[in-house]
């Protein structure tokens, strides 16, 4: 068998005699160098009996046993006699376990039929679609306890995580959010201009940015930042039984684990989008200064034209909604993750996906709704 | 006759020499020497945070020493030669604690792996192989099944199956028996004995494990946290018999000082 790495010199000697064929094995044999295959070997030969040895082998190891069974099969196949007493007997015995594991190893077909590959799937989005009311169900259970015992909730751990999806977000929400309203007044200004209104860039941003944009491009980068986040966590927490440990002391993971991080999001996602808003309008403002010659005073007073106090509820009550969204899918998938590598992973995409379909969903409803009640 | 011998006997399978090793410049482990014979079930040792697994880490490459050298039959790693690297690799196989199994792959792709990266065997040869692989730690018929479907000490045997692909010709082995219920652990120790038996297999096995060392291992150093480094070294029966030390002696006799 191998021992130190070493060039494979393998080598097969073949002397026929009548419809009898000696094959004398010699040389090296490594598994990871070029080998003699049987077939090279036999040429256009079909002796009725095969004599196998090994003699001359120096080292040895499954690549001379590749060599042995793929001979034994092709006996076993034509109906030659393959002796192979002259090997010896580790040899014979390895060649057994090889013919018996060759016999013994059926792979099995994992793939299913249309029918049943859709009715698995349907029934999979009715178990998530149950999953997730179940969660949400449990959150709000869980945070009406806390509410009633608030010196139970964690709130050292709330903080850690206001500090990770709040403060340590800004330079990425500043940098989106600017350019988001760098890029919304390039495109506004390419249709104002042509009929002179060049002024009013200053309301499309200000009411695009404090309306939807602020809100929904926060939700959208802590959807990608914090969520996936919080899924990989809880993922791997539950992976390494963590999350097991806890049910067991009686401790809920919704309460240990989901409602702090919740809360954090809750409360920090409006702050974000607060900011947000204002970089988005700078961004705006500097694109109008620098394209329109547009001063910011005057981009100032004609946005207070038209964004009221009502505009910026709008916004905030849109973040509190995605924070909690991005906070609920985070941890929902990171607890359903699998117990490997591959599901922390599967539970972070998840995680986004997830969050970003919903965020999307519910700004449609709430426009709805607010046009509906005149906000 | 064939006889799967190194040609070389007297090249240490595993040298090292004036080893150090430790993290962020805390020394966990001074000024190591001891060598493996060829063909060798050799024992590291040793409580828990002696050191055991940073040793195996350093001597698998892993990790970097922070001194010293480790040589396999002569041959160091070469940080400049990733082809020197690779060919060294072939040449060894790793039992990880856990079985470390990829989990998105099968069992059978898992142990495929190696023989397609290494090898430029046809996908039947590498199926015959990974099947005989399989057999040989018992696990025929879970070919197909993915790591989180098995159990514990079946991640472990598969784990070993993947080490042995590529028929490495020195084994390390993190902690085999760790986890495992005792008939299990004894299956493994009888497999390890029958490795060495047909191939002549060189392992090298991090463990407490009293029942294996005694049973299967020939040599064994034995490293302490205090002292950084090896405070005995020979075989099993000889140590707790002859050794005067009592940290030996404590260890060997699961804890119990002789009055």
């Amino acid at each position: 068998m191998a021992a130190r790495p070493e060039t494979s010199n393998a080598r097969v000697a073949v002397q026929t005699k009548g419809d009898a064929m000696e094959v004398s094995l010699g040389g090296t044999w490594q598994i990871t160098e070029p080998r003699p295959s049987w077939d090279e070997i036999r040429g256009v030969e079909n002796p009725a009996r095969v004599r196998l040895h090994v003699d001359d082998v120096g080292k040895w190891d499954s690549s001379m046993l590749l060599f042995l069974f793929g001979a034994q099969q092709w006996c076993r196949v034509t109906g030659a006699y393959c002796d192979t007493e002259a090997l010896p007997e580790k040899v014979q015995l390895l060649l057994n376990q090889l013919s018996t594991s060759h016999e013994t190893s059926v792979p099995f077909d994992r793939s299913e039929n249309f029918l049943i590959t859709v009715g698995l799937a349907t029934q999979d989005v009715w178990v998530k679609g149950k999953a997730i009311s179940h969660f949400v169900g449990e959150c709000v259970l869980s945070a009406v306890r806390l509410v009633r015992n608030p010196a139970k909730f964690r709130w050292r751990d709330c903080l850690v995580e206001m500090q990770q999806c709040g403060a340590m977000s800004l330079p990425i929400v500043s940098l989106i959010s600017f350019l988001v309203g760098v890029t919304l007044a390039y495109t506004g200004a390419l249709v104002l201009r042509q009929y002179g209104g060049d002024i009013y860039v200053a309301d499309l941003i200000g009411l695009a940015m404090v309306r939807e944009m602020g809100a929904m491009m926060t939700g959208v980068v802590l959807a990608g930042r914090t969520g996936a986040a919080f899924a990989a966590t809880l993922g791997n927490m539950k992976a390494n039984e963590e999350i097991d440990a806890l049910e067991t002391l009686g401790i809920p993971a919704v309460n240990f684990l989901v409602l702090p991080r919740l809360l954090a999001l809750g409360v920090m996602m409006p702050l974000l989008a607060l900011y947000a808003n204002a970089l988005g309008i700078l961004g705006g403002m500097a694109v109008a200064r620098g394209l329109l010659s547009i001063s910011p005073t005057a981009y100032m007073v004609e946005m207070q034209t038209i964004v009221s106090m009502g505009d910026v509820m709008v916004g905030v009550i849109k973040a509190v909604t995605f924070g909690l969204i991005v906070g609920l899918a985070g941890c929902l998938r990171g607890l359903q993750a699998e117990r490997s590598a591959a599901g922390v992973g599967q539970a972070a995409t998840s995680a986004v996906v997830t969050a970003i379909l919903f965020i999307i969903v519910s700004d449609a409803i709430f426009a709805v709704v607010f046009n509906i009640v005149g906000l | 006759m064939a006889e799967p011998i190194p040609p070389h006997p007297a090249t240490p399978a595993i040298e090292a020499t004036q080893l150090t090793c430790g993290y962020d410049g805390n020394v966990v482990l001074q000024d190591l020497t001891f060598a493996v014979k060829p063909g060798e079930i050799f024992f590291i040792i040793g409580g828990s945070g002696c050191g055991k697994s940073t040793l195996l880490r350093n001597l698998i490459g892993i990790q970097t020493p922070m001194s010293g050298t480790v040589k396999f039959f002569g041959q160091t790693f070469s940080e400049h030669d990733m082809a020197a690297r690779r060919a060294l690799l072939k040449t060894f196989g790793v039992l990880y604690q856990g079985g470390a199994l990829w989990s998105s792959l099968t069992l059978r792709q898992n142990v495929a792996l190696p023989l397609e990266e290494y090898t430029g065997l046809s996908p039947s040869e590498i199926q015959e192989i990974v099947a005989l692989k399989l057999s040989q730690v018992g696990l025929t018929g879970f070919e197909d099944y993915y790591p989180a479907e098995i159990s514990g000490g079946m991640k472990k045997r598969a784990g070993l199956a993947r080490a042995l692909a590529l028929d490495p010709a020195i084994v390390f082995l993190d902690e085999p028996s760790a986890g495992l219920d005792p008939i299990t652990s004894r299956r493994l120790d009888e497999l390890v004995l029958q490795i060495r038996e047909m191939f002549g297999t060189t392992i090298a096995v991090v463990s407490h494990e009293l029942a294996s060392i005694f049973s299967i291992a020939d040599r064994v150093i034995m490293l302490e946290r205090g002292a950084k480094g090896i405070i005995a070294e020979g075989k099993p029966r000889d140590l707790a018999a002859n050794s005067r030390d009592p940290r030996v002696i404590e260890f060997l006799h699961r804890g119990d000082l002789p009055t």
